[in-house]
Formats: C-alpha cells, sequence, structure tokens
C-alpha cells in the first residue's frame, strides 16, 4: 500500500492505494496554523482500518515552504556573494543580512580573485551578533569551480546551525537566481526539518516505519533526510501533484493540456507524451528567480469562486475572489453561481444564486438564463486564451543552434485533462470552444493525493569535461576526476548517467524507475592562438518526471 | 532587477556552423558569451526580451545585394538566420515593443558589398543594409545613421551606402595601412550624389578607452546630431579589445560599454570580435546592460589593468589630428561638391574587390549619374575572374524619374552575349528584374 498525501490552501486530501485500486480517501479542511497537526490526522484518518504493516510507502507534499516564504515567516539568513566583474551584485540583494564579497571565478572555471579570509570572519562575527543562524554560500560560475563557496564553508560552518551552497542546488548558469534559491533554501531548512521529523514521529506512533518522501515541485520525490538540505525544492509542490495525478489518463502518444480549476485560479500545464514540462531554469516564488526545478503551470486568476461582475460594458470574470459562491453563503456571484443557476452543479441555497444572476442579467439587459451560459463561457474562453499563450510561450522559446530553429518541435496540443471541482461542468464547454476532446479523470477530487502516491523520484546532473585541462567536474555532485585527452562525448555521457543513477537511488528511487534522458550534450573544439587545444563536452541529464512502476504502465 | 529602457535581444549563436575547422569564425564563437549571459542572469532581467530570428528571404537580400550568379549560391541557411536575427529586432523597436535591441548574430555582414561574388572579410551578406532596407519598405524609415565600431573598416556597408545622401555612415576602425580590408581613409567621404555622408576616422594601432570616447565625443555626436536620423544602428563589432588576436587596439569592455551609453543605439549589430574567452564575454554583457539603462560599472575583465593599456601621447595626438581633419573637410564637403560635378552628367569610379575568404578577385567599373533629384541611378559592370560578368543597374528608393528611365534604358540595352547575368535592382518598385545567357 501507499499513502499520498497533498495539503492545499483549504483542502487536504489523502489517500492510500492497494495495486491500482484507491482503499481509502479522505478530504479535511486545512489547519494553516497547524499544518502538522493536518498532517499527522489526515494520515490517522486514512489508514484507519488497513494492515499498517503493509504500507510500503508514504509520500506527502505540503505548503509548509511555500506558505513560509510567501508570509515571509521565514528565518534570518546572512548571505554572502562572491561576484567578481559583471552586474552589481546590489543589484540581486536578499533579505536583511547581505554581504557582497571578494573572490571570483571566471566563465572557465579559473578563481581569478581569491576569498579573503579576514573579510569572511569579520561578517561571521557581526553575523553572531545579530543571532543569524543560517548561511547561504554562492559565487558566481560556482557550477564551473565551487572552490570559492567551499572555502568559505570552511571558515565558517562551525558557527552556523545550517549552510546553504549555491552550486549544490542547481548545475545551471544564473547568478542572481543561485541567489535568491541558496537564501530560501536556508531560509526554509530549519522549519522543514522540524516538520518532517515531526512528521516521521506521527508516522511511527501509528505503526508506520517506511520512510517518508517528501514532493517536490518537479513532480518528483525525495527521501525526507536528503529533504533536509533541498528544503527549496519542496515549495509549490501543490500544482505538480495534481498534474502527475492526472498521467495515468494521460494520452502517450499526444501533447495535452491540464487544467486544474479551483476556486481561486486555474493552474495550466502541458504534457508532452504523456510527460509533463519543466520550466527551462527554474520556478517562480515570492516574487523570486528561482533554479529550483518545477513543472511549466501557469496559474490564472479564474476560478469557480471568481468575482463575477459587469463593469463599462463588459462581463468580467476574476482575478479578484470576493469569497466563496453566493449559494454557499458569499458576498457576490460567481462562476459556480451561474453553473448552480443552469441546474448543472447541485448542492448550496440555489436561489441565492439565481438571484445573483438575475442582479447582473437586469444590467446586461439579457434573461437570466443567457446570463448564466455567458458566464460559463466567457470563464472558459478565459481559461482557453490563458491555454493558448502558454502554448505559444513554450513554442518561442528560445533556440541556439541552426538545426534547432529550422526543425524545432511545435507543440500543438490536441486534448484536455480537467480536473478540479468544476471540472465535469465545464468540460463539455471547453471542449466545444477549443475543438480538443476534454476528459474528466475518474476520482479527480483526489487527483493531488494520487499524483504524490505514484510519483517516482526524479533529478538531475550536469557534467562538464574539458579534454585540454583533462578534467570532468560535476560540481552539485562533488564529482571530480581527470579525463583522457582523447575522451569522447559518449564517455561524458557514461559519467552523467552513472552519476544520476547513484544520486536517483541515494534520493530514494527504485532500481525499476531510474528513466534517464538526455537534456543536453555539446561537443566544442577550443582553439587557442589558430591551433584546437581539445574539446569542452557538456552533458546533462535527468530522471524524468513520471509515475512509478506499476503506474508508469497504466493506460486510460 | 529592472532595464530602464526596453531592450530587445536575439541571442543565436550558431552553434553548429563555422567557415572552417580552425577559422576564428566557428562554431564556439559565441559560447562563452552564452555562459556568461546566462549566468549573469541577462534573461532574466525585467523589460529585456529575447526573441527567436526569422529567416531573411531572397527578396530582402535582392533589395540590397546583386548575388552572383543567383542569391542561393552565395546565401546559406545561417546567413539568412543572421540577416533575419538583425530585421527581427529592428521590428520589435519599430512596433514599439521595446526601446532597443541587440542582434547578437553571426556570421558578420559589414564587409558584404552591393556586388556579391563570395565571401570576404567572414561576410557574404550585409545584415546591416538588409534590416535597414527592410524597415525602410516595411515602416517608411527614412533617415539612418549607422556607426559601425568595428576594428575593420565597414568596407561593404561604405559601398552599399556610398551613394545615399539619407544614410550617414561613419565607421571607426584601425588605421587601413595596418589592418585588413586595408581601406577607411578620411577622405573617403562618399559619392557625388552623397559627399559627407560618410566618414571615415582610422585610429592608429593601441587607441584606448580615451580615444575612442574622444571622437565619440568631438565627432560623432555633433555629426549624428546635424544628420538627425529617425534611427541610429551600431555596428558593435568587439575586435577593439586588447586581447583580440587579430588587432592591434587597447579598447576594453567598461569603453565599450561607455561607448553605448554615449551613443544610445536604436539597433547594435554584432560584427566581428574574436577574443572569445577574453573579451566578448564581458564587451557583450556591457553592452546589453548599457542598452538597458542598467549600472554597467562592474563589468570589467578579470586580467584588466588600466596601466597597461594607457594611451600614448603619440596615440593621442594621431587622433586628435585625423578629429580636426575631418571637422575641416566636412565644412567644406559642400563647396569641394559644387566645383567637382560642374558640367558632368556622369561619374565613373573603378576598383578591384578581393574576396579573401572564398579567394575571388572581382574587376568593376562603377557609373552613377549626378542627379540633384535623388541619389542618382547606379550601372556596375562587374567581372570576376570565376568568369561571372554581371551588368548591374540600381535605380534608389526615391528615385526620380529621369534616374528610372535611364536605369530601365539600361536594363533593357543589357546584352547577355557580353555580360552572363543582367539584374536590375528596382527600389522604387521594389522590384528585382534577372536577364541570363
Amino acid at each position: 500500500m501507499i499513502v499520498g498525501l497533498d495539503v492545499g490552501g483549504t483542502h487536504t486530501d489523502v489517500v492510500v492505494l492497494e495495486g491500482k485500486e484507491i482503499v481509502s480517501k479522505v478530504k479535511l479542511l486545512t489547519d494553516e496554523e497547524d499544518l502538522l497537526q493536518t498532517v499527522c490526522f489526515g494520515i490517522f484518518e486514512a489508514i484507519q482500518g488497513l494492515k499498517v504493516q503493509s504500507i510500503k510507502r508514504v509520500v506527502v507534499s505540503t505548503t509548509l515552504a511555500t506558505n513560509a516564504i510567501v508570509q515571509d515567516n521565514i528565518e534570518p539568513v546572512g548571505v554572502l556573494v562572491a561576484s567578481g566583474p559583471g552586474i552589481n551584485p546590489w543589484a540581486y540583494v536578499i533579505g536583511d543580512h547581505y554581504y557582497p564579497v571578494g573572490g571570483a571565478i571566471d566563465h572557465r572555471g579559473v578563481e581569478v580573485a581569491p576569498v579573503k579570509e579576514t573579510e569572511i570572519l569579520r561578517i561571521s562575527e557581526e553575523l553572531k551578533s545579530k543571532n543569524v543562524r543560517n548561511l547561504a554560500l554562492v559565487s558566481k560560475f560556482s557550477v564551473r569551480n565551487p572552490g570559492l563557496e567551499l572555502k568559505m564553508r570552511d571558515l565558517l560552518a562551525d558557527n552556523f546551525d545550517s549552510v546553504t551552497l549555491g552550486h549544490k542546488l542547481s548545475g545551471h548558469l544564473n547568478f542572481g537566481r543561485r541567489i535568491a534559491t541558496a537564501y530560501l533554501n536556508a531560509a526554509v531548512t530549519s522549519i522543514s526539518r522540524k516538520f518532517y521529523q515531526a512528521t516521521r514521529g506521527c508516522m511511527k506512533k501509528e505503526g508506520i516505519r517506511v520512510p517518508l518522501e517528501i514532493l517536490k515541485a518537479d513532480g518528483g520525490t525525495m527521501a525526507q533526510e536528503v529533504s533536509e538540505q533541498y528544503a527549496v525544492e519542496t515549495i509549490l509542490s501543490g500544482p505538480a501533484a495534481s498534474v502527475m495525478g492526472t498521467l495515468t489518463f494521460a494520452d502517450r502518444t499526444k501533447e495535452e493540456v491540464v487544467l486544474d480549476i479551483g476556486g481561486t485560479t486555474t493552474d495550466i500545464a502541458i504534457l508532452v507524451d504523456g510527460v509533463p514540462l519543466l520550466k527551462p531554469l527554474g520556478i517562480r516564488m515570492g516574487g523570486f528567480n528561482t533554479l529550483v526545478r518545477g513543472l511549466r503551470t501557469f496559474s490564472l486568476g479564474v476560478g469557480g469562486d471568481s468575482w463575477v461582475r459587469f463593469l463599462s460594458g463588459e462581463l468580467k470574470v476574476g482575478p479578484e475572489r470576493k469569497g466563496r459562491a453566493l449559494a454557499h453563503g458569499g458576498p457576490e456571484p460567481t462562476p459556480t453561481d451561474a453553473l448552480i443557476t443552469l441546474g448543472l452543479v447541485q448542492g448550496g441555497q440555489k436561489q441565492r444564486a439565481i438571484d445573483g444572476i438575475r442582479r447582473l442579467a437586469e444590467r446586461m439587459g439579457k434573461n437570466v438564463e443567457e446570463t448564466a451560459e455567458e458566464v460559463v463561457s466567457k470563464t472558459c474562453a478565459l481559461i482557453l486564451e490563458a491555454v493558448y499563450a502558454l502554448v505559444e510561450r513554450v513554442n518561442q522559446q528560445p533556440v541556439y543552434t541552426i538545426h534547432e530553429l529550422l526543425k524545432g518541435r511545435q507543440v500543438k496540443p490536441s486534448g484536455l485533462i480537467v480536473i478540479g471541482g468544476p471540472a465535469k461542468e465545464l468540460a463539455p464547454q471547453l471542449e466545444r470552444m477549443s475543438g480538443w476532446q476534454a476528459r474528466v479523470p475518474s476520482n479527480y477530487d483526489v487527483a493531488n493525493a494520487i499524483g504524490a502516491a505514484m510519483a517516482r523520484t526524479t533529478c538531475m546532473v550536469t557534467v562538464m569535461a574539458d579534454t585540454d585541462r583533462r578534467y570532468v567536474v560535476a560540481p552539485e555532485e562533488g564529482y571530480m576526476d581527470k579525463i583522457d585527452w582523447r575522451a569522447t562525448k559518449k564517455e561524458v555521457i557514461q559519467i552523467a548517467f552513472n552519476l544520476l543513477r547513484k544520486k536517483a537511488l541515494r534520493l530514494g528511487a527504485s532500481e525499476k524507475d531510474l528513466q534517464m534522458e538526455l537534456l543536453e550534450d555539446q561537443e566544442f573544439k577550443m582553439v587557442q592562438g589558430f591551433y584546437p587545444v581539445g574539446r569542452s563536452i557538456r552533458v546533462k541529464a535527468q530522471i524524468k518526471p513520471g509515475l512509478i512502476t506499476p503506474y508508469s504502465e497504466a493506460s486510460a | 532587477m529592472k532595464a530602464n529602457r526596453k531592450t530587445g535581444l536575439v541571442f543565436f549563436p550558431a552553434f553548429d556552423w563555422a567557415i572552417s575547422d580552425t577559422h576564428p569564425e566557428r562554431e564556439e564563437r559565441l559560447l562563452y558569451t552564452q555562459d556568461q549571459i546566462f549566468e549573469e542572469g541577462i534573461l532574466d532581467i525585467e523589460g529585456l526580451m529575447e526573441f527567436n530570428p526569422s529567416l531573411a528571404t531572397a527578396k530582402e537580400v535582392e533589395r540590397v545585394h546583386f548575388c552572383v550568379p543567383k542569391a542561393e549560391s552565395v546565401v546559406t541557411e545561417s546567413h539568412r538566420i543572421s540577416a533575419g536575427g538583425c530585421m527581427t529586432v529592428a521590428e520589435a523597436v519599430l512596433e514599439g515593443k521595446v526601446d532597443c535591441g541587440f542582434a547578437l548574430v553571426r556570421p558578420p555582414g559589414h564587409h558584404a558589398m552591393r556586388v556579391v561574388h563570395g565571401a570576404r572579410g567572414f561576410c557574404n551578406i550585409n545584415n546591416e543594409a538588409i534590416m535597414i532596407e527592410h524597415i525602410r519598405h516595411t515602416y517608411g524609415v527614412d533617415r539612418v545613421a549607422i556607426v559601425d565600431t568595428d576594428c575593420h573598416h565597414g568596407d561593404g556597408t561604405q559601398d552599399i551606402y556610398w551613394h545615399d545622401p539619407d544614410t550617414l555612415f561613419i565607421s571607426m576602425h584601425q588605421d587601413g595601412r595596418t589592418l585588413y580590408p586595408g581601406t577607411g581613409f578620411p577622405r573617403e567621404m562618399g559619392g557625388p550624389n552623397a559627399l559627407g555622408a560618410t566618414i571615415n576616422i582610422p585610429l592608429p594601432p593601441r587607441t584606448s578607452e580615451e580615444g575612442f570616447l574622444y571622437v565619440m565625443d568631438k565627432l560623432v555626436l555633433p555629426l549624428l546630431e546635424e544628420f538627425e536620423p529617425d534611427i541610429v544602428i551600431n555596428s558593435a563589432g568587439q575586435d577593439n579589445h586588447y586581447s583580440d588576436p587579430i588587432t592591434a587596439m587597447n579598447f576594453c569592455a567598461q569603453g565599450y560599454a561607455k561607448l553605448t551609453d554615449m551613443l544610445k543605439p536604436h539597433i547594435a549589430v554584432l560584427e566581428g570580435g574574436y577574443s572569445i574567452e577574453g573579451a566578448l564575454p564581458y564587451v557583450n554583457v556591457g553592452i546589453i546592460l548599457a542598452l538597458a539603462g542598467i549600472d554597467y560599472s562592474w563589468v570589467r575583465e578579470p586580467d584588466y589593468d588600466p596601466e597597461e593599456i594607457v594611451q600614448t601621447d603619440e596615440v593621442r595626438g594621431s587622433i586628435l589630428n585625423t578629429c580636426d581633419f575631418l571637422l575641416e573637410e566636412r565644412k567644406q564637403c559642400s563647396a569641394k561638391r559644387q566645383k567637382y560635378l560642374e558640367g558632368k552628367e556622369f561619374v565613373e569610379r573603378s576598383k578591384t574587390v578581393f574576396y579573401d575568404t572564398d579567394n575571388i578577385i572581382e574587376e568593376q567599373k562603377e557609373v552613377i549619374r549626378v542627379c540633384r533629384e535623388c541619389a542618382g541611378v547606379l550601372r556596375i559592370d562587374s567581372y570576376a575572374d570565376t568568369k561571372n560578368h554581371l551588368l548591374a543597374i540600381h535605380i534608389p528608393r526615391k528615385g526620380c524619374d529621369a534616374c528610372q528611365e535611364i536605369g530601365r534604358k539600361w536594363f533593357e540595352e543589357g546584352n547577355v552575349a557580353r555580360f552572363n547575368l543582367v539584374c536590375l535592382q528596382d527600389r522604387v518598385n521594389d522590384t528585382y528584374h534577372v536577364k541570363r545567357k
């Protein structure tokens, strides 16, 4: 049996899966003040009457880190930044304890200026006196050479509770994002550690002794022990959970769009051959661009509870939400009220919904039914507009070779998978308007928890070889080795796959679920003067986001 | 981080294209620049928009060039993307999506002249000219200023706009007596109908930041102010850098950023620059930040030492003289023109063009009609040692009735037994006509 749990803003969903069957399903209100209580109680409720010994896996997706960041309820972090030449390091200032320091690495990974020990130690004293307990240490190009970050760590680590090193979080080049990501990671490390250790405590009390896994923003999981170093990766796992929950319904030969229509927002994601698209560099969170791998989702401010009004001759839906639907005691008409008026949705006080739509109808000079229908089609039109815009952005992604420019694959979706509250009622309308087949999976109300339960462990590695300087490195993995001057790209790819395999297993993957793929493999001749001196080989590989066996084999 | 000026970027390193294996114009030329741009997070800056390049069509190429024997034989996909990338940036600027833009594309184009028998100076077609004629045609832009800051004389662009009084072409470059292509002297000031619209500022080897910025301040900016262009274009070659392997100048990344900040071009186009590890990453970051109006004061090369490249008195003196000479010469332009043209209906010039990259020699005889109404109809008799013999006729964009008539007559009379190719570039009607043997 597998337990999957997803904490959402309003509801927390828990499912227990036995093979492909859902043997238990629980929905409870989320207590934002006491998430631990919500999680523990959710697990407790879901496993009532089941044999805890046969639980093989527990996967949790929470809003803990996201909320901490959004509500600015995070711990102070000392950020030390070795930028060297380039953009003014003050442009990246983050948090209340930000220090540009000496030291520089260039694009080849050569240290062109060293760390100044006295400067670092002076900052250390200052941070201690301000009772800052967490550190983020970041240098430009540390993914080419982590030397400066490691040196700073050696000087400082003993005096602080947690130290986050920029190069450990991602192999991508992007200094600004690296700073933000390291900062956010350091800021949520302690609360995450406490929370998940407490969760394990709860599980133990219930007799569940299997490892706990945490869902990440890319729809993959990682072991709780590992998550203590990568707490930031758990942000925005909610939308990812929902998308993963639809994968067993996805058509693996097509491009499809997943719509999760909630109360306030609709989350949009794209599946290509049954695999969700990832953000190229990382997701955006709390106003910061990060290097956190995440699904390419777009959150549109239109949902079942969006505020509907008629303004200067135009019907408007969202993005504001004034409360619940009129039928559920809210203050203003919503798309849900329109669906209730049309008799498509049951429940709530139907008369309140009709009255609200009528007031709108009077202003628009139409009858009640027409108005309700117009609200529904406007809602669907806004959602589809956002879908088309997202697809266009994906298709306009920059490319850098003639081959890619001329032959680039264009995403052309032909199906919709719709989940969330009003999924069933809006799907036919969405299908009519888009011309794409719209499907609503069974158990779509707990797709998020199912997604968490079935998600596989994912990760990525970046490897660079320089046959002139005769080394191969993967700083993120703490890996460096000598390489022959004749080494080929094929060999470097093999090194990347070996490192990826090791990393995935360390993060908690099972041997059966190591679907590895290359993201990038480039080879450049390096010429100095007018003579070739060697080759620069760059490889990125990942475990594809997807489901664990046997769910990965399932079909709709 | 936010850009003070919305800036469009086409970044197209063409990682799968090279002239040859160890040629400076090879696959990884912009690799380290890409690394630096990615690491600096330039593409995350708010107000900075990246676009994919479009492909220039044969029609767009033939608004500018006479390709021998035809466009497809001298223009490959990589060239079409390079020119198309410039057009994409220009479109974004003219449609108001951005305030300015930078086309970081390769291969370069500023050595490509009006007639193209092959590649010279790593260039086949002129990216800037194709872009300019595209926006003139599409958006009705008229007066254009091009400031070419590549270390090599922009002889291709000069050739294309030699007779055009609506295009001010200013090239500052290492003295032609010391560097390819060996032209670009102060007395080269444009054809009879456009005297003074071409300005060449040769700079002595080892010119530093001080010298470049002096020329900008004393000469380039005043000339621009006087010309009042609708749009300013910078052919932003980066081979004036102190670490460039094929030139002898002492310019630096800070200097390039300051120059860009002074010039404030609407569109910058990458030209040469072959110090791919030590200069390009920093110079390009400097140019982008300066265009976007973001603090560039921290941009410098790791090995930058201003003491090492300080300008000598001799170099300073030579630059001062050149500037004084040009300012004086320009004042006398119109009087000289009057005197020179008196009683002449046509003016001829002959030249030999060497295509160093493709090893072709071309002999040209050019005839321009002296005209006070328009840029003048142009006739080029071009014979290359590939045995291709071209008669090319160009009716300018705002060609007067008389020039149009003469141009069409020349084309009709063009004898395909003598010339194996006769072409008419009719810019008034935006058409291109070809007669072949």
